[in-house]
């Protein structure tokens, strides 16, 4: 790996997302909390979000801790899905998804705007888990009943991230 | 200094100085460039490389003597049978075991635990009964006793370490080994924290209130002597690949009078002295625990490993890994921002930590870049971590092939990694 695949993975706005993480904090009147972790490495993002009746996306927020990786991508991404419809932030998730493993057009949707700093980590195969977690919560969030347990036991307000998970 | 038992070496004559630079030539993979960098391996807790003794067993192994044990008639299967056997034998004096048939040979330090978990504890341990534990225990000498405590309604008890040391006081040992507790087990050496334990006198109040023992040797085995009469120990279990043997060996030591009385591991061929349709009676120990072909390759590996590790001397091994973590430990100190675990400089080979500015995973993967192989993560230890309130750490550990040079050099990097994350430039 060349010094300027690494400097790409840390851009100067992936270091200033992690270091001050945007919207970042609790949210009382959230209408669904998914509480995402990575046991691998102990990485954790918490994602609140307020829906309105349509499903668009009225408020986000996110608390947890991780690597810088992890913070800014979550930073990143309540920052572009804040008053998206459900649909609209489906589309986003399909887009980081493609630029993420790979498999999407290249160079990667303007539609990911400063999220497409996050393109270098593909590179970095340990480290794809780190930048989709925060998605993982969010494709949960989007299609969970909130408070319900699936029939196996499985809580839908919890992603839990394993080695051999598919990406996103 | 250290209370590291070492009774089987402390007659013997003094040996010369192992030549450490001409041992680091015997390790291949260790001769090359990763991310355009000389590689530093620095993850020998994880698992060490191989020196071309190891590697050559396995090759002749395969090219001259490969057959299956105990079963044939022909050469090749008596061949690879008094291979097999003699690695058994190697293995136990290894270990100062008083007989080879106290010797199970185990796919590794895991597979030991768990033999001994879902035999000897299926058996024994019974509903009420508790199984002490350290705070220090990796998952792999966790997991196997929660699901024991689930399965017979016993329950888990843990001594409490002594924060970001990492040591464990022998009055709080006593207070907690009650008339309850059937078993004791800890590691030798916590793969997080660098602490030697005192074994020989958690074994002595174990033995004295009844409790019966199992010493988690992983990270101890290739690094110092282990004498299981001396330790006096009931269990010992520890893997080869820690101590440049191949992957997917190991050894469970028991005391013969507890093996005898265990149940069988797994069902199968080998395992078993004669079967009808309907029952089968079980062949002796150690065979009563190894059903099926083993791998009779790993065992023949793990014996030369065994003679090239013995060989250098496991005193001379402790000290130079000692002298390495207390030159990183110190460097850490020195260039401050970090918070680093273990006991001081009182400690194995390694020396986990955590940069103020940086998180370990991010750590990783820069130091990486420069040729740094570290272990970022929780190191298979997540309750250790949740008590010293940390999600993850970085952990650079070190082997006999490492050199003063190597430390600096990790030194540099993660000076460098502070920069960076300071001040975004390099």
């Amino acid at each position: 790996m060349e010094a300027a695949d690494l400097e790409e993975l840390y851009q100067t706005v992936i270091l200033d997302h992690s270091r001050k993480p945007r919207n970042f904090g609790e949210m009382p009147d959230a209408t669904i909390t998914v509480d995402g972790d990575n046991p691998t490495c102990g990485d954790e993002v918490h994602l609140h979000l307020r829906l309105a009746h349509d499903g668009k996306i009225e408020k986000v927020s996110f608390t947890g801790s991780g690597c810088s990786i992890c913070m800014a991508s979550a930073s990143m991404m309540t920052q572009k899905i804040k008053e998206k419809s459900t649909a609209e932030a489906d589309a986003l998730l399909l887009d980081f998804q493609g630029m993420i493993t790979g498999s999407g057009p290249e160079p990667a949707p303007k539609s990911l705007g400063d999220l497409r700093l996050l393109s270098g980590v593909r590179k970095f195969p340990q480290r794809v888990k780190c930048a989709t977690l925060a998605w993982h919560a969010l494709k949960q969030a989007l299609h969970a009943k909130p408070g319900r347990k699936t029939e196996d036991g499985l809580d839908l307000n919890h992603v839990s991230l394993s080695p051999g998970d598919p990406d996103l | 200094m250290l209370d590291v038992a070492r009774p089987a070496s402390v007659n013997a004559p003094p040996r010369p100085a192992p030549d450490w630079a001409a041992l680091r030539r015997d390790f291949p993979i260790l001769d090359q460039q990763v991310h355009g960098h000389p590689l530093v391996y620095l993850d020998n807790a994880a698992t060490s490389q191989k020196p071309r003794q190891v590697i050559d067993a396995l090759v002749h192994y395969y090219e001259h003597d490969n057959a299956n044990v105990h079963r044939g008639i022909h050469e090749l299967s008596n061949r690879a049978t008094a291979a097999y056997e003699a690695a058994r034998a190697r293995a136990a004096e290894f270990i100062n075991a008083p007989s080879p048939n106290e010797v199970v040979f185990v796919n590794g330090t895991t597979e030991g635990i768990n033999l001994v978990a879902s035999t000897w504890g299926q058996k024994f341990i019974k509903a009420g009964d508790e199984i002490l534990l350290l705070e220090l225990e990796h998952h792999s000498n966790i997991v196997p006793w929660q699901m024991l405590a689930a399965r017979v309604g016993a329950k888990l008890v843990y001594v409490p370490v002594n924060g970001d040391e990492g040591t464990v006081d022998l009055a709080k040992v006593d207070e907690l080994l009650t008339p309850r507790v059937k078993l004791f087990v800890f590691p030798h050496i916590s793969n997080t924290m660098g602490t030697v334990n005192p074994v020989r006198e958690f074994c002595a109040r174990a033995r004295a209130a009844g409790v019966t023992t199992l010493v988690d040797a992983a990270q101890s085995a290739g690094h110092c002597v282990v004498d299981v009469q001396d330790m006096g120990c009931d269990f010992l279990t520890f893997s080869g690949h820690k101590i440049c043997g191949p992957t997917g060996t190991g050894v469970l030591y028991g005391r013969a009078e507890l093996l005898d009385a265990m149940p069988p591991y797994q069902g199968g061929g080998e395992m078993i002295a004669s079967v009808d349709f309907f029952s089968a009676k079980w062949n002796t120990i150690p065979h009563k625990f190894e059903a099926g072909t083993p791998h009779i390759a790993g065992a023949i590996g793990l014996h030369a490993a065994i003679d090239y590790v013995d060989a250098i001397g496991r005193d001379a091994i402790f000290a130079h890994d000692q002298e390495l973590a207390v030159q990183a430990y110190r460097g850490l100190k020195s260039l401050g921002g970090a918070r680093i675990f273990g006991p001081g400089e009182n400690r194995a080979g390694l020396v986990s930590f955590v940069l103020d500015d940086a998180h370990s995973h991010d750590v990783v993967t820069l130091a990486d870049q420069k040729g740094v192989a570290l272990r970022g993560g929780h190191h298979c230890n997540q309750p250790l971590h949740k008590k010293l309130g940390i999600k993850s750490s970085a952990r650079a550990s070190f082997y006999f092939y490492n050199t003063r040079a190597e430390v600096d050099r990790f030194l540099e990097v993660v000076a460098g990694i502070q920069a960076f994350f300071r001040h975004g430039s390099r």
